[in-house]
């Protein structure tokens, strides 16, 4: 069996992880501690990936990814090359495709907060930060560990969206979701069978843990 | 001095809108906000303490402005260095007591937030709980843990939501006593919100009465409570029986007056109060004020003897709620011992005794 493509999708799935939840703490913030008309727009743009086709995804992402695309042509101003079929074009793309599930779970979490206790820190004179980090962040690790797990699983399954912006490059691009695909489309059923096996297991122990931490994975937007 | 003008409105869903319209001083010391639930009790400390943002008016501590509609001045709740104890106590529960009490003292240097938490926490009796976490410790020590924590910021005014709501009575006296010897020392306003009747009489300096929203009176607790002018607040005070009622007649002479109780079946005699002869008014009674005879009774100085009918016989922990018709519907409470002797049953005859001063007027 060829590991290349599985810890590609690791490194890919943990880099991703990791970045969305420096980007989902503030947003989940906005969207359960402040109120404004527009709310529910960036709600409804940040849960857009749960229920758009992958492929749609992917193809607006290659658009904005390529030589003539907004980001290709910053990215290629920037660092010298383009942005479509790199590993760094592939981060992009999961970024966008795994945000809900980094951000819905913190949401939740932060909402269910008894609200008295960021009152109680308030008249105790700490102001927004301290009491994000003493009181809320603490407070809410459960919410903030799910989102990091259920975003981490859910790139690592990716498929369309990968197809459509990172092609099928070994070691840049080939994530272990192509690489099964590849491995039937040629007929290499045992190959397919391993690989398979391995990532059923990966994602079964990976939602154990979440659903072990935390039951209330799945929720939907809280009603409010 | 503590000084309040605001007026705040609230959007409800259908119904007239809440407006909380508030006009008053607090001087150093105890008062007491009194009222029932929904009466704006606690939004008014939440606008104290700068939680809420009044929509018109002023608050000022002193010379000190915390809000002014007209100059647009806000100070955020940071910067008032108010205390308030919250119903729920809002206790932060991944921290332990220590960390509790030392949240507020972020800007002291540690030395300092150690020899002040050791001195409250002795103050309050609770040095040997420091190193627990709130779920650790019982109902009347978490409320001893958020009244430190509140108190040890040294605050300039103290709100406190109902802080001993749940703990016995003994608890709370010895609660009251060690807040009692510390307002003794401080002097600043303590605003003390409660429906308990104990807890008003052991606090005991100043009411202020709070319905629908405004403060209806503000006196000594005796003055206020005993007598209460308005029906959600004879309600609120313990007053059982509140019973629409006709003036009939005003004798001077007697500094009584006469009024027909419900629908003009029956009538009673109370003090002379601010009533025309012919206006709708409203009498309260104390459940506890009212007696029972299983015969008419005679040679009594109570001047309101009516006949009934008991119609149910409750019983409420130590004592009993009995349900007699007599023209009107009075709810009577006697002991369980004075239910065995008078031998009460539902159905029976019984002559209800009333004193005309245990007849409030209300509005």
């Amino acid at each position: 069996m060829n590991a290349d493509p599985l810890l590609l999708s690791l490194r890919l799935s943990a880099t991703v992880s990791l970045l969305l939840q420096v980007m989902a703490l503030p947003l989940a913030y906005a969207l359960a501690f402040t109120r404004w008309r527009g709310k529910f727009l960036l709600e409804s743009v940040i849960a857009l990936p749960l229920v758009l086709p992958p492929t749609v995804l992917g193809f607006y992402s290659l658009l904005a990814m390529g030589p003539r695309g907004p980001l290709g042509k910053l990215w290629q101003a920037l660092f010298g090359h383009p942005l479509a079929f790199t590993f760094a074009g592939l981060i992009v793309a999961s970024l966008v495709y795994s945000l809900p599930f980094a951000v819905q779970p913190v949401v939740a979490s932060f909402e269910s907060l008894d609200r008295r206790l960021l009152d109680a820190s308030a008249v105790l004179g700490a102001g927004r930060m301290r009491t994000f980090f003493r009181v809320i962040l603490p407070l809410a690790w459960p919410g903030v560990l799910t989102a990091l797990v259920l975003s981490f699983a859910h790139t690592l399954g990716e498929f369309g969206v990968v197809l459509m912006v990172g092609g099928n490059l070994p070691g840049i691009t080939r994530t272990v979701s192509i690489d099964i695909y590849d491995r039937v489309q040629s007929l290499d059923y045992a190959g397919a069978q391993q690989t398979a096996l391995l990532l059923l297991l990966i994602c079964f122990v990976v939602l154990s843990t979440v659903y072990g931490v935390n039951r209330r994975v799945w929720s939907p937007w809280p009603a409010r | 001095m503590l000084s309040i003008q605001i007026r705040k409105q609230f959007a409800t869903n259908g119904a007239a809108p809440f407006v909380l319209d508030v006009n008053a001083s607090f001087a150093p010391g105890f008062t007491v906000l009194f009222g029932p639930s929904g009466a704006g009790k606690s939004t008014l400390l939440d606008c104290i303490a700068g939680l809420q943002k009044p929509d018109s008016g002023e608050i000022h501590l002193d010379e000190e402005v915390f809000f002014d509609a007209s100059r647009r001045v806000f100070l955020t709740p940071q910067r008032r260095a108010i205390a308030y104890v919250f119903q729920s106590l809002a206790l932060f529960p991944h921290l332990s007591v220590e960390h509790n009490i030392r949240y507020g003292l972020a800007r002291l240097s540690v030395a300092e937030q150690r020899r002040r938490v050791e001195a409250i926490a002795a103050a309050f009796h609770i040095a040997n709980l420091l190193q627990r976490f709130p779920v650790e410790v019982s109902g009347g020590e978490k409320q001893r843990v958020a009244l430190a924590r509140a108190l040890v910021t040294q605050p300039r005014v103290l709100l406190l939501d109902e802080p001993l709501t749940g703990l016995d009575a003994s608890l709370r006296r010895a609660i009251l006593e060690d807040l009692h010897g510390w307002s003794a020392a401080k002097r600043i306003p303590i605003l003390y919100v409660t429906h308990n009747r104990e807890e008003v009489d052991a606090i005991g300096e100043h009411v202020l009465t709070l319905a629908n929203g405004r403060v209806q009176e503000s006196g000594a607790p005796r003055a206020v409570l005993d007598a209460p002018r308005s029906v959600e607040l004879a309600q609120a005070a313990g007053f059982e029986n509140v019973l629409r009622a006709k003036v009939l007649e005003h004798r001077p002479a007697d500094g009584v007056m006469r009024v027909s109780l419900e629908n003009a079946v029956c009538e009673i005699e109370i003090p002379l109060g601010e009533a025309e002869p012919g206006s709708e008014v409203r009498v309260a009674i104390r459940g506890g004020d009212i007696l029972l005879a299983t015969e008419a009774p005679h040679f009594l100085s109570a001047r309101n003897i009516l006949p009934g009918t008991i119609e149910s016989i409750e019983t409420r922990g130590v004592l009993v709620a009995v349900r007699v018709q007599a023209g009107a519907s009075f709810l009577v409470h006697v002991t369980p011992g004075a239910v065995r002797s008078l031998e009460l049953a539902s159905g029976q005859l019984i002559w209800l005794v009333i004193k005309t001063h245990s007849c409030h007027l209300v509005r």
